[in-house]
């Protein structure tokens, strides 16, 4: 006898998800168009940096959204935790593989965006440094709650990572930020890029909307996948 | 071993159920057990006697359900709840590289017990240990180990003992010092529940898991 | 308090009666540092300039080498579901755990490193600052390891993921541990240092202790 419990909240969620993701996707597109539009076309070159300044306008979002990625992660653990709610789990495995991809794609368009400044593809900047270990915290979560035969003692062992992991983020950040300023000469142009001007603003905002549309799309997608997985492997077992 | 209670002991549980993996282990179990009872869970393999023993150590969350011990839910004062209970599991609970004697003292005092130097002695006598007491666990065999466990639990002096298939490994006179000691503990007024394939050799009560 | 130092002292007993399981730690510590100027050259200033990050390395890599035995033992044994059913709090327990594992390798490895560091071409005022920085830092480590441990109790692949979890958690006392013995080699104060790692370990003593309890309760259902 199929068990009902674990099946009440994903079937409300669904019926959630059905209604508002077409309505979802049409609007991220809409806003990524406006925001390369702005960014692109809109937005003048650096002086000093030319037409790769444009970068910049991919860059720094997605690294606000890796951030915030792994800010969801320690809010669904302690939903997990705290409150037992079987959805946090799914939607905690389906959020930290597109954090995770934010925080490369942060880090492949820093790389990028340096290598004319600094000629090489990586300097131990203190940004991409503290985004190379969040990178890293993301890739032990996403570890950690597969590496368990019981799905669910996976679940509950990465939420625990993922709160204390968050508590530390500030720390590592702060003792990066100590590090670099110990060992690079301030010559060194930093990755911030040119003063924040309104030219420069009004794309990062439209971007950074545009991301984060992405960021709840594309985790309510694979939330509707986490579900569908863990209810055929609930079969498995029961049968 | 323990000393002849005052009060009659209740152990209450109602209504519990418990999931493991997806699946419903046992479902809606209601059941008393008052001082000097011994309660044998009978069942086939993965029926859920040991999710059973777990739950009621409050090592394993019930889905629902209460348990009461003197009229107070557990859950409300787990440590409390702890601190009356001796744990025999399917492993026995013993550091290999300790010896007997070290083993159960070091058992006790962690439980919460007090120095347990006194009752040792006779513990290691009745289950004929006491020629091993200076040994390494880890050269003992498996029937001399699970005499050593539940040496540690009649060492213990709790009112509740929750035992897991406590007859395992265990030679005639060995069941029989067992069956001595859980008749000692049950008429000082002691509840036990033990999880069992074979006849315990005791009055006792059954609840069967389907 | 009676539990916690029962726990201790069982913990050190058990590895009294095994030596060798703390002799291969402190051997992998120098075997580890040796390769250093084995793969990179042994020119003097090279080694001075880049001892206090080697050191403190092997020293991070050696501590995380006999964690995943930390609660995996108890788990075998059964000794585990006896400390999740003392009456007392379980986060005191871990705590026990993790000041047993510090005593016989955080300490040794304070201990050792100063030698290796002679090795090294630091001087004395480097010596003592990295020995204070490494006696200070590594019950950092033991407690964070302590943690990846206990989340990793009975997962697949249990050591390699030890390592990948623990390690970006230890990068700030790395950073500040190896940066007070360089900024010691070249002539400065290491004392706000110290005081960070102080800090250090008081976070992880304040964090870790509930989650390792929370990581060992779903190891025990």
């Amino acid at each position: 006898m199929a068990d009902l419990h674990f099946l009440a909240n994903p079937a409300r969620f669904r019926r959630f998800s059905q209604r508002v993701l077409p309505g979802l996707a049409l609007t991220t597109v809409l806003a990524l168009l406006i925001g390369l539009y702005f960014a692109l076309v809109q937005s003048p070159p650096d002086y000093q940096q030319g037409e790769t300044v444009r970068i910049m306008f991919v860059h720094v979002p997605s690294a606000w959204l890796a951030m915030l990625g792994y800010g969801l992660l320690a809010v669904l653990g302690a939903a997990l935790l705290v409150w037992r709610h079987p959805l946090a789990a799914l939607m905690a495995r389906a959020a930290a593989p597109v954090g995770a991809c934010f925080a490369v794609v942060c880090l492949l368009t820093g790389s990028l965006w340096g290598r004319p400044m600094w000629g090489t593809y990586w300097v131990w900047d203190a940004r991409l440094t503290s985004m190379l270990l969040l990178f890293f915290l993301y890739l032990g979560h996403i570890a950690l709650s597969r590496a368990y035969d019981d799905p669910e003692r996976g679940d509950r062992a990465a939420a625990i990572l993922a709160l204390v992991g968050v508590i530390n983020l500030p720390i590592i950040k702060f003792s990066v930020d100590w590090w670099n300023t110990l060992h690079q000469p301030a010559s060194v142009a930093r990755l911030g890029g040119p003063a924040i001007h309104p030219t420069i603003l009004v794309p990062l905002l439209w971007m950074a909307v545009a991301f984060l549309l992405l960021f709840i799309l594309l985790v309510l997608l694979r939330t509707e996948t986490e579900i569908d997985r863990r209810r055929l492997e609930t079969a498995d077992q029961l049968s | 071993m323990a000393p002849a209670l005052l009060e009659v002991l209740l152990l209450e549980v109602e209504g519990l159920a418990c999931r493991r993996g997806g699946r419903r282990v046992f479902d809606r179990l209601s059941f008393t057990l008052v001082g000097g009872e011994l309660l044998a869970l009978t069942g086939r393999n993965g029926s859920g006697k040991t999710s059973l023993l777990r739950a009621l150590a409050l090592l394993v969350r019930p889905d629902t359900g209460t348990i009461r011990w003197q009229g107070t839910d557990v859950q409300a004062e787990p440590e409390t709840w702890r601190g009356r209970l001796a744990w025999l599991g399917h492993l026995d609970g013993l550091k290999a590289d300790l010896s007997v004697r070290e083993n159960l003292l070091v058992a006790e005092r962690l439980r919460g017990g007090g120095p347990a130097e006194d009752r040792l002695d006779g513990v290691l006598i009745a289950f004929d240990l006491a020629s091993l007491a200076l040994r390494p666990v880890r050269t003992l065999s498996a029937g001399q180990r699970r005499r050593t466990a539940l040496a540690r639990v009649a060492l213990s002096q709790a009112p509740v003992w929750l035992l897991d298939e406590p007859l395992n490994a265990l030679d005639q006179p060995a069941q029989g010092a067992f069956r001595a000691a859980l008749a000692q503990h049950l008429a000082a007024g002691g509840l036990a529940l033990a999880a069992t394939h074979a006849d315990l050799g005791l009055p006792a009560r059954t609840l069967d898991l389907p | 308090m009676n539990g916690f130092t029962t726990l201790v002292a069982r913990d050190l007993r058990l590895v009294w009666r095994r030596p060798g399981d703390v002799a291969v730690v402190l051997a992998f510590f120098v075997v580890a540092t040796v390769l250093f100027p084995l793969g990179i050259g042994p020119q003097a200033d090279v080694l001075a300039r880049i001892a206090a990050g080697v050191l403190w390395c092997a020293a991070l890599f050696a501590s995380l080498l006999s964690l995943d035995r930390l609660f995996a033992s108890d788990y075998e044994d059964g000794t585990l579901d006896l400390l999740l059913l003392a009456p007392w709090p379980l986060e005191l327990a871990a705590l026990a755990k993790c000041a047993a594992h510090w005593i016989v390798t955080g300490l040794p490895l304070a201990v050792l490193a100063p030698f290796l560091g002679v090795a090294f071409g630091l001087d004395a005022k480097s010596l003592v600052a990295l020995a204070a920085t490494l006696l200070v830092g590594t019950p950092t480590l033991s407690l964070i390891g302590g943690l990846a441990a206990a989340l990793t109790l009975g997962a697949r692949r249990g050591g390699a993921l030890l390592a990948l979890l623990a390690l970006p958690l230890c990068v700030p006392t790395l950073i500040f541990g190896a940066g007070a013995v360089e900024s010691r080699a070249i002539g400065e104060d290491f004392s706000t240092h110290l005081v960070i790692l102080g800090a250090l370990a008081l976070v992880a003593l304040a964090t870790t202790p509930w989650a390792m309890a929370a990581a060992l309760r779903q190891a025990g259902e």
